[in-house]
């Protein structure tokens, strides 16, 4: 096949996608769903009692990959809205906001499995570390990111009002990461290193990255499910969701 | 037809803004009270120690500016879009982003300049010395033009939006938290005997970052806005 006759954007139309992307979410979620399984059985039962933590560590097979995705998913995301921004397509924006609240819920993980990880550790719910402070405030970027997508009406205006907001975040998120960096350091506080990283056993390493692939492929399914509704919801009045409903 | 040049479209936008503002001045004068309101309720909250209190001073002054730069934020383009002159800006063949400067810097103008005027009064209300008054405003007058630069991309991403005030604020308030970071630090490290200066070259960087890429911004999103 020549190149030429490579159809670039033929999956930019949404009817095309939604069929793509039917096709696609049920293996993407079969993976997660062993992926997670096989993770958390090594998580589990293979991986050795840690040293000076004990069993509580164990939390780290989730923190981790949620921690990572949440970054992840903001890229990816203000990535999305840049080209919906720069081509004008539809799809991109019911992408970005397909993974928003994906992105909004790992970060809350995140947070969360911090908050149950530290208060055994530390002995303390929350300390102002400067990861801890930055994931918070990349929860705030997604809020307003999912406030704004659902305080406009006209869809088409409020893809495009949020991609200015992503591309804006994503400008702003090394900044803040770095101030936040600073104002930690300036402020030697109760300190608890998180910058350190502990020699890991193996089965522990290769539980996580299991678990971050199995974050991985769950996010794509999940987004690719809510990018079918969303197309259906904003095509409702079309032909071609007639037919594919019934 | 006259054209103008970009120089006197700045200052025709500025003067127009000014005495608009002048006009009304509950509008200048509102966000100005606010600010000394919520500054003074913090020494109701936390008690009237004096140390703690002087610790705490350019931390909650630099909120409370935030907040009160907020306030006059959602009327930076709300008028001008409900009478349609923001239309008429727009389909000028002035630059959008020259006009959206020149509102930037009215803002400026008219809530960030009083509040650098009005901090030193609360400063030392907190117990703070000559000299950290002086970094106190230095960092005002360095910041609060970095806030209007900023808020204007949040004003016109909720042009016409349903709840916009509060709206605005959870877009752009996570977004202020580096010029937080270093206004309020500033005074903090230098009180602690480390010197301001990095702290006042990375809030001049930020503006000097913000006046290149907020204008590009903000441009569109109100042409969003304007569809």
């Amino acid at each position: 096949m020549k190149t030429s006759d490579i159809h670039w954007f033929k999956f930019s139309s949404p009817p095309n996608f939604y069929w793509l992307a039917g096709r696609m979410w049920p293996w993407f979620a079969t993976l997660a769903a062993t992926l997670t399984l096989i993770g958390l059985w090594i998580a589990f039962f293979v991986a050795p009692i840690d040293a000076q933590q004990g069993q509580g560590y164990r939390i780290i097979f989730v923190h981790v990959p949620a921690s990572q995705m949440a970054m992840f998913i903001y890229l990816v995301m203000a990535a999305w809205a840049g080209f919906g921004l720069a081509f004008n397509t539809r799809l991109s924006g019911m992408m970005a906001s397909a993974l928003a609240p994906t992105g909004a819920l790992f970060a809350f993980l995140s947070l969360l499995t911090g908050a149950l990880w530290g208060k055994p550790m530390w002995g303390t719910w929350w300390v102002w570390d400067a990861r801890l402070t930055s994931t918070l405030i990349l929860l705030f970027l997604y809020l307003g990111f999912l406030a704004l997508q659902s305080s406009i009406d006209d869809a088409r205006r409020a893809d495009k009002a949020c991609a200015v907001l992503a591309l804006v975040g994503v400008v702003n998120v090394p900044i803040i990461y770095f101030s936040v960096n600073w104002w930690n350091t300036l402020h030697q506080g109760a300190s608890v290193s998180l910058s350190k990283s502990p020699s890991m056993a193996a089965p522990m390493l290769w539980g996580m990255l299991i678990m971050v692939v199995a974050f991985w492929m769950y996010t794509i399914a999940v987004t690719l499910a809510r990018v079918r509704t969303i197309i259906l919801d904003r095509e409702r009045h079309t032909e071609w969701v007639k037919n594919a409903v019934e | 037809m006259k054209t103008l040049g970009l120089g006197s479209v700045l200052l025709a936008v500025l003067r127009r803004e000014v005495s608009l503002a002048l006009r009304q001045k509950g509008e200048v004068l509102t966000p100005l009270v606010f600010f000394v309101v919520i500054a003074s309720l913090f020494p109701l909250g936390v008690g009237p120690e004096s140390a703690l209190l002087q610790r705490m001073a350019p931390g909650v002054l630099w909120v409370s500016a935030l907040l009160a730069a907020m306030l006059s934020l959602q009327r930076l383009f709300a008028t001008d879009y409900a009478d349609g002159s923001l239309e008429q800006m727009a389909l000028s063949s002035t630059p959008l982003g020259l006009l959206v400067v020149a509102k930037a810097i009215s803002h400026f103008l008219l809530s960030g300049l009083p509040l650098v005027l009005m901090a030193p009064v609360l400063g030392l209300q907190f117990g703070l010395d000559g000299r950290a008054l002086g970094l106190l405003m230095l960092t005002l007058l360095l910041g609060t033009p970095t806030l209007s630069l900023i808020g204007s991309i949040g004003a016109a991403l909720t042009l016409g939006v349903r709840g916009a005030g509060v709206l605005l604020s959870l877009l752009i308030l996570p977004l202020y938290i580096p010029v937080l970071i270093f206004g309020a630090g500033a005074v903090e490290s230098d009180a602690a005997g480390m010197g301001a200066g990095g702290h006042l070259s990375l809030l001049a960087a930020m503006l000097v970052l913000s006046i290149f890429f907020a204008p590009i911004a903000t441009t569109t999103a109100l042409r969003i806005s304007l569809e």
